[in-house]
């Protein structure tokens, strides 16, 4: 943890993924933060789309939820499996 | 037997995980790539997941279907390249009478193209791809 922030490790998949570069982002946010501060975060423009979901630690929450140091947040774009 | 596969799914093998003496019904869908030839021709779907909680989720959808169903659940879903003809996902519900056996397959079907974190990327013949 750094002063006034927590360090959190963003995971991002297919569409996503290659819009940003990259699978895995660790990024220092600060205390406070919600993952659907995230998105701005990571420098994706506009708002987060339609159908944005979130998950920490493997969970699904809402975008207000709280992020802890250390967290492992997804951001999870409509999912398509079946 | 839930999980994410990077090889061929054998459909009998899958089945044979939710054989029970209780259980009189079997349903099974089997979900495969499909050409559209008349809409944009495609030849394979590329399928990618964030594994762990997409195992964590089709056990959740497993607990779900015994509890509400009383049905035993197999679902697994591929990884990588699927051609065209090829399973990307088989799901087997037994339970001890076929009506409680369709709800669960159709209930864990749906459970699993909603919340199961799995992405398919669509191949198409004029060599371009794009994610669904």
């Amino acid at each position: 943890m750094t002063d006034g922030g927590i360090t959190v490790e963003v995971l991002l998949f297919a569409s996503l993924r290659e819009r940003v570069g990259h699978s895995r982002v660790v990024v220092t946010v600060p205390a406070g933060a919600t993952p659907g501060d995230l998105w701005a975060r990571l420098g994706l423009p506009g708002t987060p789309p339609t159908g944005l979901r979130h998950a920490v630690d493997g969970h699904w929450v809402d975008p207000g939820a709280p992020m802890d140091d250390g967290a492992q947040v997804a951001l999870i774009t409509p999912v398509s499996g079946g | 037997m839930i999980g994410l596969s990077d090889l061929p799914l054998d459909v009998a093998a899958v089945c044979a995980t939710v054989a029970d003496d209780e259980h009189g019904g079997t349903a099974v869908f089997v979900g495969s790539t499909r050409a559209e030839r008349d809409v944009r021709h495609v030849t394979a779907l590329e399928y990618e997941a964030f594994a762990t909680m997409a195992v964590a989720e089709m056990e959740h959808i497993a607990s779900h279907v015994s509890r509400c169903h009383g049905a035993r659940l197999a679902m697994v879903h591929r990884l990588g390249v699927v051609d065209v003809g090829e399973p990307a996902v088989v799901v087997a519900a037994s339970a001890p009478h076929r009506a409680a056996a369709f709800e669960a397959c159709r209930d864990a079907v749906d459970r699993l193209k909603a919340d199961v974190p799995i992405w398919k990327r669509v191949h198409h013949a004029d060599g371009t791809a794009a994610w669904a």
